[in-house]
C-alpha cells in the first residue's frame, strides 16, 4: 500500500552511487526506495573507506529521509482499521491505521519519519516526543486514530530547508548530545518550551505562581525542571541546558565544553 | 496490545450509551495510563470510544447552585491548561502546584482533569502480570491472585488504610490537592442523570475489594470538577518528596492550606500523597490545628497526632518520620506563602 507517500527520489549522481557501490541491489532501490538495509550496507562501506571518492554525494545521502519501503508492509495485519487523516510537516497524510497503532509507530513505520525514536515506549524518556497542535506530546502514549484533522511536527519538520531551526542550531554550538539518539525528543521538546515560557506557563519551581500568567524568564533551574521529561543517558544535561537558555535569551552563551587541541 | 475496537464519539450522551453496552468498554481520553497498562497487558478493554474531542474543557466561575463563587474546571480540558488558568493559579495555587509536580510536561499536556483522577496505581506488581496481585486479578479463576507487595518490596506502598488485600497507593498528585480543597465531582450516567460525588467519597481504600478504585460506576463520565470558594489562596503548598528531584511519583506528598486570622487557625486542610490507596486526609492534625496559634510546635503536635496511626510495612517504615516532617514543613511554607 502506498498510502500516497512516495520512496525519496535519488538524484543521478545518487544512483550512479549505488550503481558503483551496490550493483546488485540497484533494481530493488529504484523501485522501492532506499531501505534501512540498503542504507546500513552504504554504512558499511563508507566505514571502510570505499567512498572516499564520493564523499559529497553519499553525505547527502546519509542526511535525507529514507524513504521505507511501502511493500514492508500489508493491509492484511491490519485489525480494526481507522481512516485518519492528520497533517505531518506540513503535508496531509490519509492512510487507514491499526486502532492500536501509535502516532510514533506511524511516524516511523509507515511515513518513514524515523527521526522521532522509540526509546522506552511507554511514556519515560521522552525520546517520542514531537508536537501535535503546538504542543510538545508524546507520540508513544498517542493512538494515530485519536490524531485526525491534528497537525503534527516532528523533527523533520524544524528546519527550513538547509537552515536550521535555532534551537537545532544551539544544540550544535554547545554539543548537546553524545550519542544523539534522544535529540530529536530533546530538541522537540525544547521548542514547544519556548512558546510555553512566552505564554506564561509556570512549572513546579516557579515562585510567582499565584501572579497573573505572563512571560517567564527561564532560569537553568526552571529549564532543567520543565526537560524533566527528556532522559538523557550520556549526560548531556549542561550542554542541552545552555543550548535552551542560549535561544530562549537571544543572547550568545559560551560554550561549556572545548575541542581537544 | 491486544486487539479493540475503536471509535470517535460525537457528544457525551452517544459516547456514555456506547459505554454503557459493553462492560469490556473503556473512555479513551488523554491515554497517557491507559495505553501505557495496554502495552502492559493490565488493562485489556475490547472497545476503546475516544472522548478526547467532546469539549467539556471550560475553565469559568460558578455564578450560581451550591458552589456560587467557585470554580468549575471541565472533566476533558488538559492539565497545562487547568494548572496555567488565571482562576486556578489566583484562587487555588494549590492545585496549580499539584498538577505542575506531576509527570512532565508532555504528559501534562495530554492528560485530562478526569482522566488523572483516574490513574491507576504504579504498584510494580499490579504492572507486572507474571505476579499474583489481587487489584489486577480478583478473581481466582483467572489466575494468580494475592498482594505480592504485602512481603514483597513495599517501599512505596502505603501506610495508611491498607488491608492483607492491596498495599498500593494512589499517584495522582492534582487529587491531593483537589482533597484538601474540598472539591466535588460531577459525572453523568448513561440515563442522562447528573450526580455529584464529594471528593473524599471518590476514591475507594482497598477494603477487600482493591481492583475497585474509586466509587464512578462503569459508564459514567467525568464532566466537571468543582472547586468551592475558600480563603486559602495565599496560605497554602503543595510539598512534594521524591527520590527524584522532578518526574518521579511521590515517596509522600502534603498538600497544606491554611486560613488565619491575626496568628490564630481558623481552617486547616490537609491531605497527603504516596501514603495510601486514596488521597489521605488527614483529619485528626486538622482538627488539632484549628483555634491554635500558628506555631512550629502545633504544627508538631498536629503531626504527631496524625502519624501515630501509620502502620508501616517491611521496608516504608522512614514513611512514618518523612510523613510527619513533611506535614511540619508544608504547613509552615503554607502559612509562608510558599517560602520555607
Amino acid at each position: 500500500m502506498n498510502d500516497e507517500n512516495e520512496a525519496s527520489q535519488l538524484t543521478e549522481d545518487e544512483k550512479k552511487l549505488f550503481e558503483d557501490l551496490m550493483p546488485e541491489d540497484l533494481d530493488e532501490i529504484l523501485d522501492t526506495g532506499v531501505n534501512r538495509r540498503h542504507f546500513l550496507k552504504l554504512m558499511t562501506l563508507a566505514g571502510g573507506g570505499v567512498l572516499a571518492a564520493q564523499s559529497a554525494v553519499a553525505e547527502q545521502l546519509f542526511t535525507k529521509p529514507i524513504g521505507l519501503a511501502p511493500t514492508d508492509f500489508s493491509v492484511a495485519s491490519i485489525e480494526n482499521g481507522v481512516n485518519v487523516s492528520f497533517k505531518v510537516n506540513g503535508t496531509t497524510r490519509k492512510l487507514m491505521v491499526d486502532s492500536r497503532m501509535t502516532l510514533l509507530d506511524t511516524l516511523r513505520e509507515r511515513l518513514g519519519l524515523t527521526g522521532s525514536k522509540k526509546g522506552c515506549d511507554h511514556g519515560q524518556c521522552g525520546a517520542c516526543t514531537v508536537l501535535v497542535d503546538g504542543r510538545r506530546v508524546l507520540s508513544c502514549l498517542s493512538l494515530a486514530a485519536s490524531c485526525e484533522g491534528k497537525t503534527v511536527q516532528t523533527i523533520e519538520g524544524l528546519a527550513q530547508g538547509n537552515n536550521l531551526h535555532p534551537m537545532q542550531a544551539a544544540f550544535l554550538k554547545h554539543d548537546g548530545f553524545q550519542c544523539g539518539f534522544c535529540t530529536p525528543g530533546q530538541i522537540c521538546s525544547a521548542v514547544a518550551l519556548m512558546d510555553e515560557a512566552k505564554n506564561g506557563h509556570a512549572s513546579y519551581v516557579t515562585e510567582a505562581i499565584r501572579k497573573q500568567p505572563g512571560p517567564v524568564q527561564l532560569s537553568n533551574e526552571e529549564i532543567r525542571e520543565r526537560m524533566s521529561g527528556n532522559l538523557c543517558r550520556c549526560g548531556a544535561y549542561p550542554n542541552i541546558v545552555a543550548a535552551i537558555r542560549e535561544v530562549h535569551s537571544g543572547k550568545p552563551i559560551e560554550q561549556t565544553f572545548r575541542f581537544s587541541a | 496490545m491486544r486487539p479493540f475496537t475503536y471509535t470517535r464519539a460525537k457528544d457525551a450522551t452517544s459516547a456514555i450509551n456506547q459505554l454503557a453496552k459493553n462492560p469490556n468498554a473503556k473512555f479513551l481520553a488523554g491515554g497517557t495510563n491507559l495505553l501505557d497498562l495496554m502495552k502492559e497487558d493490565v488493562e485489556r478493554p475490547n472497545e476503546l470510544v475516544d472522548i478526547s474531542e467532546l469539549g467539556l474543557s471550560e475553565i469559568k466561575a460558578i455564578t450560581n447552585g451550591p458552589q456560587i463563587g467557585g470554580v468549575s474546571i471541565g472533566g476533558l480540558g488538559k492539565n497545562t491548561d487547568a494548572a496555567n488558568h488565571s482562576l486556578i493559579r489566583q484562587n487555588y495555587p494549590l492545585l496549580t502546584q499539584a498538577i505542575l509536580a506531576g509527570a512532565s510536561g508532555q504528559i501534562r499536556n495530554m492528560a485530562t482533569n478526569g482522566g488523572n483522577l483516574l490513574q491507576r496505581t504504579r504498584c510494580p506488581y499490579f504492572y507486572e502480570v507474571a505476579m499474583p496481585c489481587n487489584k489486577r486479578q480478583p478473581n481466582r479463576n483467572d489466575g494468580p491472585s494475592g498482594c505480592s507487595a504485602l512481603e514483597g518490596i513495599n517501599r512505596m506502598h502505603a501506610i495508611f488504610g491498607w488491608t492483607e488485600k492491596c498495599v498500593a497507593v494512589y499517584p495522582s498528585d492534582m487529587a491531593v490537592a483537589l482533597a484538601a480543597l474540598d472539591a466535588v465531582v460531577n459525572v453523568r450516567n448513561a440515563s442522562g442523570q447528573e450526580r455529584t460525588i464529594s471528593f473524599t467519597d471518590f476514591h475507594r481504600l482497598p477494603g477487600d475489594k482493591p481492583e475497585q478504585d474509586t466509587n464512578l460506576a462503569h459508564g459514567e463520565l467525568i464532566t466537571a470538577i468543582e472547586l468551592p470558594k475558600n480563603n486559602f489562596a495565599a496560605t497554602s503548598y503543595y510539598l512534594k518528596v521524591r527520590d527524584r528531584a522532578s518526574y518521579a511519583f511521590a515517596l509522600v506528598s502534603v498538600a497544606a492550606a491554611l486560613e488565619v486570622n491575626g496568628s490564630k487557625i481558623v481552617k486547616a486542610r490537609i491531605a497527603m500523597g504516596g501514603v495510601a490507596h486514596k488521597p489521605w486526609r488527614a483529619l485528626k492534625a486538622e482538627k488539632i490545628l484549628v483555634g491554635k496559634e500558628a506555631t512550629a510546635a502545633n504544627f508538631k503536635l498536629a503531626a504527631d497526632a496524625e502519624m501515630a496511626d501509620a502502620k508501616p510495612l517491611e521496608h516504608n517504615r522512614f514513611k512514618v518520620e518523612l510523613g510527619n516532617r513533611s506535614i511540619v514543613l508544608a504547613l509552615q511554607m503554607a502559612l509562608n506563602g510558599g517560602k520555607a
